[in-house]
């Protein structure tokens, strides 16, 4: 599989398609089969009111370069979906052999600090893993993964590799770790989830800057393990490819049974209460 | 709820910034946000203080020295060594430099106003000259204005709207005034400007810290805990820190929040300028 770790520019779709078929193509020569791009890369990520300028239907003639040249190689992308009652959704697709596999909509836009998703978009409904020809997987969406329940959601759902899309901005040069603040808090998720739930997970994060905040890049693949398996540079615009094996997964999973033993079952029963007993708060 | 650490451990701690990683990020910020414009080249108002240094030593970097145009704007009271200084840095960073004076355009206008303007006023019509200057030789040289404002300044308000607060793109904006010098030591600038006191130069002998009436690594850790880890005034005074200090700085706070903002636009259409019609300044770019 291959990193494709780019810097859309903010709002020019015909750019950025460019800019994705470049890095298929590179991905494609480097004997890829699947390439992961980051959130909102087809579009850029602070868009405020340039948002219904650059939301598609899934079936816009523009995608059509996409799918085709997803008769190649599996394409990973972010972008924002219009709906057909015309909500604006985050999304991640996975394109196949010219089709739409899967699509994720974000499920936890973020309006705190300096995001203000929600005054632009709306939220997606479902946390689904999929099958695809190489085996189960899931699609999360930045803010999706500081949730960690929503991990929990795709490993239970059977995903073997979680993809994470992301436009992370960087932030926290101080606090004597010499890393980014932010970059040491995605390392951890990445981790923990890969550990907890016994998995892959693929985190794409671009570079750039858009109207003063740089986005920091540093993708990267951890194994079932915690190992790293690739990292991309921070700041600066990479393909990496790596390869993701069974054998790894089986081995870890033997050791470590976490997910045969996980109880689903109780979590959905104790869930239903809570949620119960707040909507019922929430009546007053 | 009474604090539960030592906070200037605390602020200490959070200053304390990584003087490369920052300097990789801001040597981009400068090369990614004007690049966009089809630019590759800046300008700096130089005054021989260690803010302008340390934009105009990351616009070198960004760019290169020779796409970096340094401009000294002396006026009569200026002091000479501020120059010195000016001069000594354009020579360690090769870069070009252009001297314009200030001070007959500043007098003439001083001329057509009140014989006692007062030291603000006519500080004031200083920034605001350097301006005017600094946005021609931008015309002339090709370059964006690389701003000069650190985070401190800018939270207590102390520049000149439209003046020295001027700029296209601000590397140190978000860099408190203790932080700007170990970023500066980072870079190379010479001791005679990171260690002298902090002086807005409108005449010789001024100290920003004489005409706060603090000093700013106590102004400082304050403003971080207050701003950046968002404690309460109290829990800054049950540390230890002076009540005088953490209201003072409050209020320059909240009343200089008008100059970090765009003008007010009067509402009247369903979609106004800033208000309700928001697009990012990186629009397709």
């Amino acid at each position: 599989m291959a990193l494709a770790q780019i810097r859309p520019a903010l709002g020019d779709l015909e750019h950025n398609l460019a800019l994705h078929l470049d890095y298929i193509d590179r991905a494609a020569a480097a004997s890829a089969d699947i390439v992961i791009f980051p959130e909102q890369s087809l579009t850029g990520y602070f868009l405020s009111d340039l948002v219904p300028d650059v939301a598609l239907h899934r079936d816009d003639p523009r995608l059509d370069s996409l799918r085709e040249a997803s008769r190649k190689i599996d394409v990973i992308f972010g972008f924002v979906e219009e709906t057909s009652d015309h909500r604006f959704l985050p999304a991640a697709g996975y394109l196949h052999d010219g089709e739409f596999v899967h699509v994720h909509h974000k499920v936890y836009l973020v309006t705190y600090g300096l995001f203000d998703e929600a005054r632009d978009l709306a939220g997606g409904g479902a946390v689904r893993a999929f099958d695809t020809r190489f085996g189960r997987q899931a699609m999360l969406i930045c803010e999706d993964l500081w949730h960690p329940t929503t991990a929990s959601i795709v490993a239970a759902d059977g995903a073997d590799v979680i993809y994470g899309l992301s436009s992370s901005p960087g932030r926290g040069v101080a606090g004597g770790t010499h890393e980014l603040g932010s970059a040491e808090t995605w390392r951890a998720i990445n981790r923990l989830y890969a550990q907890l739930h016994v998995c892959y997970v693929v985190h794409c994060n671009r570079v750039g800057f858009e109207d003063g905040v740089n986005f920091w890049g540093g993708s990267e693949v951890i194994a079932p393990d915690g190992e790293l398996l690739a990292r991309a540079p921070e700041f600066e615009e990479a393909l990496v490819v790596t390869t993701l094996a069974d054998a790894p997964l089986r081995r870890q999973r033997t050791r470590l049974p976490l997910r045969r033993d996980e109880d689903v079952a109780l979590n959905g029963r104790e869930f239903a209460r809570i949620a119960a007993r707040r909507h019922w708060q929430d009546d007053g | 709820m009474t604090a539960d650490v030592d906070l200037r451990e605390r602020a200490r701690r959070g200053l304390k910034l990584d003087p490369s990683l920052t300097c990789r990020i801001l040597e981009a910020f400068i090369r990614d946000e004007i690049g966009k414009f089809g630019i590759q080249r800046a300008v700096v108002a130089l005054s021989g203080g260690i803010d302008s240094a340390v934009s105009c030593a990351l616009a070198a970097r960004a760019f290169g020295p020779e796409r970096v145009l340094a401009v000294l704007m002396p006026y009569r009271t200026s002091n000479p060594a501020s120059r010195e200084d000016a001069e000594t840095l354009v020579d360690q960073l090769g870069i070009p430099s252009t001297l314009i004076e200030i001070s007959a355009a500043v007098d003439g206008l001083l001329g057509e106003l009140d014989h006692d303007l007062s030291p603000l006023r006519r500080g004031n019509i200083m920034a605001r000259a350097r301006m005017i200057a600094l946005y021609d030789q931008s015309e002339e040289f090709g370059g964006l204005a690389v701003g000069t404002s650190n985070k401190t300044e800018l939270l207590l308000g102390y520049g000149t709207q439209f003046g020295d607060m001027a700029s296209a793109v601000n590397p140190i904006g978000d860099l408190y005034k203790t932080q700007v010098r170990s970023v500066a030591a980072a870079l190379g600038v010479p001791r005679a400007i990171r260690e002298k006191a902090p002086s807005a130069d409108l005449w010789a002998g001024q100290s920003d810290e004489e005409e706060l009436g603090f000093d700013y690594e106590r102004a400082d850790q304050a403003l971080y805990l207050l701003i950046d880890e968002m404690y309460a005034a109290a829990d800054l005074i049950a540390d230890g820190f002076e009540a005088d200090l953490v209201h003072e700085l409050q209020r320059r706070v909240v009343r200089s929040q008008f100059k970090r903002r765009l003008p007010l636009i009067a509402k009247l259409s369903n979609r106004t300028i800033d208000r309700d019609f928001r697009y990012p300044r990186d629009w397709g770019r």
